[in-house]
């Protein structure tokens, strides 16, 4: 499919000639024409002060690469109301497969039609063709534009098709033509072993996938879910009541997929396609498998709640979609009377609502690191991520010791000016804050090494002192590096508050 | 009919719930029985006398640090709260702000154990600013699985007003989630809470080679709903037994705490020492 902006020089006489350019080689050269631009023979690499020569005053617009492959997303998130298969196909081409789909549009010519006349009146000019291999779809795209081919039927359809739509190489496509091999047929018709051997063994496999005798799979952009439900309005919704319901009527289909399947789904995904063609998606995530149509709607409604840029109805949603991703099996269990079980869930419940409604980043648990740097020794991840791993702390603390390691810790650890009444020995005061603190009582030092298989050039030993202050406050202080090894004299450092 | 089918279902639900009460009640078995039950016992002495025989859980208890160095402190005492009032390895649920992070640094998952809360059951929110903090804690409130719940917020935000603390208590209270509200830098002091405590950093009892000994607490008791505002006390916190106890009397009168008048509960001393 082929963009030609038309929309932001709406004002603009429609006689004159559009031209969109692009820097290449140090000068402006046409990226893209429109067609009374095509019509008065400016194509696409033409020089722009040539074109400006041959017609006096075409309007001229820089390509904005950013903005083209925005829209081209666009288009294909409002692709995906066909199908949930759609693939980038380099260019400004999408490819569809919509087997098995076709007939909920009326079959497969009635869907290129309408896919087609949406997206004209979206204001975006595009071509089309179905065909029962991609790769003859996206050269009868290109060449015979509309053409539907019944299945079985490739080889004849595209035989008449110029030799450059098989998609080779500049160089390789050149020397066919030099070979006197125009059409596709002239390809045909000859045996595959000499063709391999002269134009390479990719002729030949393009060939064979030009005419369906070898499947070549599409990647679509995005996940296939699981279990998928959708609602098609002929009258669009706008109403926050109606898109709830909606929601719910949703949420119970595809409760009812997932429980066929004996499981449950992790992640949930809402995708409200407007009727002009806006494409929303917004997405839940649960810690357990899930499947309680309530539960999705609660996560929903939080989301929805929290959206920073609101859901905009505008003119209303014509197409709403739930899919359910990340399944895994999930078997319904029978709750004891004490609750034991249900106490999980609902913990389970609350992180998940909390993470839709602030974003799962923000409810974090511990996770311990193999290693001895207290900053290193614990990472914080978001639950939902993390819901699988089992997280065991040994218990370092012998009985009957005070806490040996501070209940918060700065990072980076902050700098403080500390006097020791011995070159290695605790400090006597410090100043941290800029406020003076007159060491009471100290325990040290415990050394800790850097870790030399990741040291970096600058790291030093660190010797920690777990110190009270004469108003009672403890601190956990070290003193980086040795005195009398550095060329400096030891740093002191803050790094953590013990209660 | 149908009014009178969610109805139905309601009543059953309520009624499990009660039901699922009295069995983690009756199994939590030493520490009393019925409604009895839902008060946490800090030092079994002079500060549970003081406040009617024990701090009462699925309430919302305020902890303010007497300064604002005084904020670790404050937590660790927060902690100790909750640690006593969570179930025995339920989970506990801390809300912090960033700003939080940036005065007192962020919470260490060692120091969590060393002071007796194994880290895999914190489960750790990070907010920005007081609204969100407070909404969230409404929900965490009525969470009935969690032990016990930890909203840090600094300074007097505007959004802490009696209404928001009125409606954390009411929620505390429907699910005998006990949350604490630890609040460095608080200056206004509303209504809403069950108890205010301000807490100060006490010079812990030395060890031998003049080591800090374990984490102390001065104490006041601001507020009380049912009672005079009491204290001051030092407890220092036994990780080991996870409670709270008054310092053990000390040999060396220099050591003695700077109280004076407030000499360390040598009643509670006393008694351990027969034990």
């Amino acid at each position: 499919m082929r963009r030609i902006p038309g929309a932001p020089f709406a004002a603009a006489p429609p006689e004159a000639p559009l031209l969109i350019v692009e820097k290449a080689k140090g000068a402006l050269v046409i990226a893209a024409a429109d067609p009374a631009a095509r019509r008065l023979g400016l194509a696409p690499g033409l020089a722009l002060a040539e074109a400006r020569a041959r017609v006096p005053d075409p309007l001229v617009a820089e390509r904005d690469a950013a903005a083209d492959a925005a829209l081209g997303e666009r288009i294909a998130d409002w692709c995906d109301r066909y199908t949930p298969l759609v693939a980038e196909d380099g260019g400004h081409a999408l490819m569809l497969d919509i087997t098995g789909v076709a007939h909920l549009f009326g079959g497969e010519a009635a869907l290129l039609q309408d896919c087609l006349s949406r997206l004209a009146a979206f204001g975006i000019t595009a071509r089309g063709a179905i065909a029962g291999a991609a790769d003859a779809a996206r050269a009868l795209a290109r060449a015979t534009p509309g053409s539907v081919v019944p299945p079985g039927h490739e080889a004849s359809a595209v035989r008449d098709l110029p030799v450059a739509l098989i998609g080779l190489e500049a160089a390789a496509t050149t020397a066919l033509m030099r070979a006197g091999l125009k059409t596709i047929g002239d390809l045909l018709d000859r045996p595959r072993a000499p063709l391999a051997a002269r134009f390479g063994a990719d002729c030949v496999t393009r060939l064979a996938r030009l005419t369906g005798l070898a499947h070549h799979p599409i990647s679509p952009r995005r996940l296939v879910p699981v279990a998928l439900a959708e609602r098609i309005f002929f009258e669009p919704i706008a109403r926050t009541e109606d898109i709830e319901a909606t929601l719910a009527g949703l949420a119970a289909d595809v409760a009812r997929l997932l429980e066929k399947r004996g499981e449950g789904g992790r992640r949930f995904e809402a995708v409200f396609y407007r009727v002009d063609g806006h494409v929303r998606r917004i997405a839940v995530a649960t810690t357990r498998p899930n499947r309680d149509p309530k539960a999705m709607l609660t996560l929903f409604r939080e989301r929805l709640a929290a959206l920073s840029d609101p859901l905009e109805a505008g003119f209303g949603f014509d197409l709403v979609r739930l899919g359910s991703f990340e399944t895994e099996p999930f078997a319904e269990v029978a709750t004891s009377l004490d609750g034991r079980a249900r106490a999980e869930d609902a913990v389970a419940d609350l992180v998940d609502r909390l993470g839709a409604r602030f974003g799962p980043e923000h409810v974090l648990r511990f996770l311990p690191q193999d290693t001895h740097i207290p900053e290193r020794r614990a990472r914080l991840v978001p639950v939902l991520s993390a819901a699988g791993e089992v997280a065991s702390w040994e218990d370092a603390v012998p009985a009957g010791e005070p806490p040996l390691r501070p209940l918060s810790l700065f990072d980076p650890p902050e700098p403080v000016e500390a006097l020791a009444e011995v070159p290695d020995g605790p400090p006597l005061r410090f100043r941290w804050r800029r406020v003076l603190h007159k060491v009471a009582r100290a325990e040290g030092p415990e050394r800790i090494a850097p870790e030399w298989w990741r040291m970096a050039d600058d790291t030093l030993d660190r010797d920690y002192y777990r110190v009270e202050d004469e108003e009672g406050r403890r601190f956990w202080l070290y003193r980086e590096g040795f005195w009398g090894h550095e060329a400096t004299a030891p740093r002191w450092y803050l790094h953590g508050l013990f209660a | 009919m149908d009014g009178k089918l969610i109805d139905g279902k309601s009543t059953a639900r309520v009624c499990i719930e009660a039901l699922r009460r009295q069995v983690a009640a009756i199994e939590a078995g030493a520490e009393g029985e019925g409604e009895a039950a839902r008060r946490v016992a800090l030092d079994r002495g002079a500060v549970d006398a003081a406040l009617g025989g024990g701090l009462r859980a699925g309430m919302l208890h305020e902890v303010i640090p007497a300064a604002i160095a005084d904020a670790p402190a404050s937590s660790g005492f927060a902690l100790g709260i909750a640690l006593r009032a969570a179930a025995k390895g339920a989970p506990i649920l801390w809300v912090r702000t960033r700003a939080a992070a940036r005065e007192t640094g962020f919470l260490h998952a060692d120091g969590l154990a060393a002071l007796g809360l194994d880290p895999a059951r914190l489960v750790l929110v990070h907010l920005d600013g007081a609204v969100p903090v407070l909404s969230a804690g409404v929900d965490i409130a009525r969470c009935t699985a969690l032990g016990a719940a930890i909203l840090e917020l600094w300074g007097d935000p505007k959004a802490l007003d009696l209404t928001s603390e009125r409606r954390l208590l009411l929620a505390a209270e429907q699910s005998g989630v006990t949350v604490i509200l630890l609040r460095p830098g608080a200056r206004a002091a509303r209504g809403g809470a069950e108890t205010r405590w301000s807490v100060a950093s006490g010079p812990a009892r030395p060890l031998p080679m003049n080591a800090p000994g374990p984490p102390t607490f001065d104490l006041k008791l601001l507020r009380h709903r049912h009672g005079p505002p009491a204290g001051p006390w030092r407890l220092e916190w036994n990780r080991d037994e996870q409670r709270f106890q008054p310092p053990p009397l000390l040999r060396d009168p220099d050591a003695v705490p700077r109280f004076g008048s407030l000499a360390p509960d040598s009643r509670g001393a006393l008694r351990r020492r027969a034990s």
